[in-house]
């Protein structure tokens, strides 16, 4: 009961009370714990010669790790691009009417999803194995010549990427009320047209931050390929130190790459999703906009009958 | 005699096992507005998306124009019209919806032009003319970069209606298009439709809107239960009601 005492007798009183805000010693605490483990922490790994900082620096910008930089992102762009695009596509199968499609693309994302990343990449790897040739009569390739680490990689990250992003589309496309769609079929739009001029674009409000997780994902899920010999960021840095021995401090090159680009992906994806929030209630456009907005409306309405008939 | 713009012939329609249409039969001429009343559950507004092919009908049959809809006469059954055709049919037909149902990633503007630019395949140069003179027609001209969001409801539907009105439709549908609105912005909706029904357009509107009924229709239709319990001049039937259902409907809703 301290904090509730009645209300004190002034004369005018309204303007010799300052609002003051609620402590939070908590809070401050918590502060001042964090802040001391933070610069123990900065300490113990910068005073740390052991972490052979100079080797990091010798190799961070070193030819063959900057190609592993540029083979791990081109890696990472097109296994994303192969599994939205499949995505979309098992996404809208999985929610058609027709009970095989649907089945069948909850099979698609049942096995992609259920057996681990590293076989699978493995299996692609070793094709050849099962099929020596690829084809039939003319038309048929040596696996092993088509079947390359490149493709391998391409194949294993977006095929196991696609059953991901099926679901995230299929989340995406179920939050779009259904009457977008109703009022595009109205207007005579086919199918196609409804999901990419209505739904999808609106879906995409959805999408986009579970995908930019996807991406960061796909960013460090490409470091697994070391295991079927493809040349990126993390196999650059193990071919290095195999030779040097120097393996911790590569390894942190390549953390300190893969945080870079960690970093510049999140950016985009800021902007990606100000595209696609465009038209939905922004607090700040909003409280903009309310002013003029009933003026505006007074003027318009002013006698909308006139208007029509005009 | 010339085709009426709109006839349907014993129209049934079942979700599961309730049937919601027993049986309806409606002929609407050129320029004619017809009002359809009822409790809500009689079915009004299934037959309404009947018309267009939202909702699918299980028996009878239905033109648009001279056009079949939905379904055309296949041996003794009926087969349902492919997707193009059905599309088809739709350009043709506006509809607006109690929840507006504006594309929320849109403009007021690109509202309108959605439909002639990607249905009709129209230049953007010329639709962007007419979207504007619609947006003008219904009170909206000042308002065409505004997204939905930052629209008052009534807003909002003036703009679906006027996005309805740029495919040049041949027939207008309006499904409870002022249930979902403030009292104070029914006013404005109902005085676009006015002009539409002056103008000669041929309209046909589910409503609890009693008076826009008897103001502005030519005939209305008081369903009930999937039955059309009476229908004609508004003075008649929400005047001197024949039927008991008429009768208790309009005490309900008049008192």
């Amino acid at each position: 009961m301290t904090t509730t005492s009645a209300p004190t007798q002034m004369g005018d009183g309204r303007d010799s009370r300052v609002v003051l805000p609620t402590r939070h010693p908590g809070r401050w605490v918590a502060v001042v714990v964090i802040a001391a483990l933070a610069v123990f922490a900065v300490f113990q790994v910068f005073g740390n010669e052991r972490f052979h900082w100079d080797v990091v620096r010798e190799y961070l910008f070193a030819e063959p790790i900057l190609q592993g930089v540029l083979r791990t992102l081109m890696l990472t762009v097109a296994a994303m691009v192969i599994g939205i695009s499949l995505g979309i596509v098992i996404a809208v199968l999985r929610l058609s009417p027709n009970r095989f499609l649907s089945t069948a693309a909850w099979l698609y994302s049942w096995f992609f999803r259920g057996t681990p990343l590293l076989v699978q990449l493995l299996f692609w790897y070793f094709l050849s194995a099962l099929y020596p040739t690829i084809g039939a009569g003319a038309l048929s390739w040596d696996t092993n010549s088509l079947i390359s680490p490149l493709t391998a990689a391409l194949l294993g990250l977006g095929l196991n990427e696609a059953a991901y992003m099926s679901e995230i589309v299929r989340s995406g496309i179920l939050s779009v009320p259904k009457g977008q769609a109703e009022a595009a079929q109205a207007i005579g739009m086919n199918r196609g047209q409804v999901m990419r001029r209505v739904v999808l674009p609106q879906a995409m409000r959805v999408i986009i931050p579970p995908t930019g997780n996807e991406t960061i994902g796909m960013l460090k899920h490409t470091a697994l390929v070391l295991v079927i010999g493809y040349t990126e960021l993390m196999t650059s840095a193990s071919l290095i130190y195999s030779r040097n021995y120097q393996t911790i401090p590569l390894l942190i090159v390549a953390a300190l790459w893969y945080l870079f680009i960690t970093a510049i992906l999140s950016v985009g994806q800021y902007y990606i999703e100000r595209h696609f929030g465009r038209g939905f209630s922004n607090s700040r456009v909003r409280r903009q906009r309310k002013p003029d907005a009933t003026t505006e409306a007074e003027v318009a309405e002013g006698d909308p009958a006139q208007g029509a008939t005009a | 005699m010339t085709t009426p713009m709109f006839q349907a012939i014993d129209v049934h329609k079942s979700f599961d096992h309730h049937e919601v249409l027993k049986g309806i039969d409606m002929t609407v001429a050129r320029g004619e507005v017809v009002c359809l009343l009822g409790p809500s559950g009689s079915g009004k507004s299934t037959f309404l998306r009947c018309i267009n092919h939202l909702e699918k009908f299980d028996r009878g049959e239905m033109w648009v124009a001279g056009d079949r809809v939905g379904y055309r006469p296949h041996g003794d059954a009926l087969r349902e019209l492919s997707e193009r055709e059905i599309a088809g049919r739709r350009a043709d037909i506006g509809m607006v919806f109690q929840q507006f149902n504006l594309f929320a990633h849109r403009t007021a503007l690109e509202n309108v032009m959605e439909g002639p630019v990607i249905v009709r395949g129209e230049k953007r140069g010329d639709v962007a003319k007419r979207a504007k003179d619609l947006l003008g027609q219904v009170g909206l001209g000042d308002r065409g970069d505004s997204y939905p969001s930052q629209l008052s409801g009534g807003q909002q539907q003036r703009v679906a209606i006027a996005r309805a009105l740029a495919m040049q439709p041949k027939l207008m549908l309006f499904d409870e298009p002022t249930s979902a609105l403030d009292p104070e912005l029914v006013g404005d909706v109902l005085d676009v439709m006015k002009g539409l029904a002056r103008d000669g357009m041929t309209m046909i509107v589910v409503t609890h809107e009693l008076g826009f009924a008897r103001e502005v229709a030519d005939r209305v239709y008081f369903m009930s239960d999937g039955v059309v319990v009476e229908s004609g001049p508004p003075e008649q039937v929400l005047g001197a009601p024949r039927e008991e259902r008429t009768k208790s409907f309009l005490s309900k809703v008049l008192a």
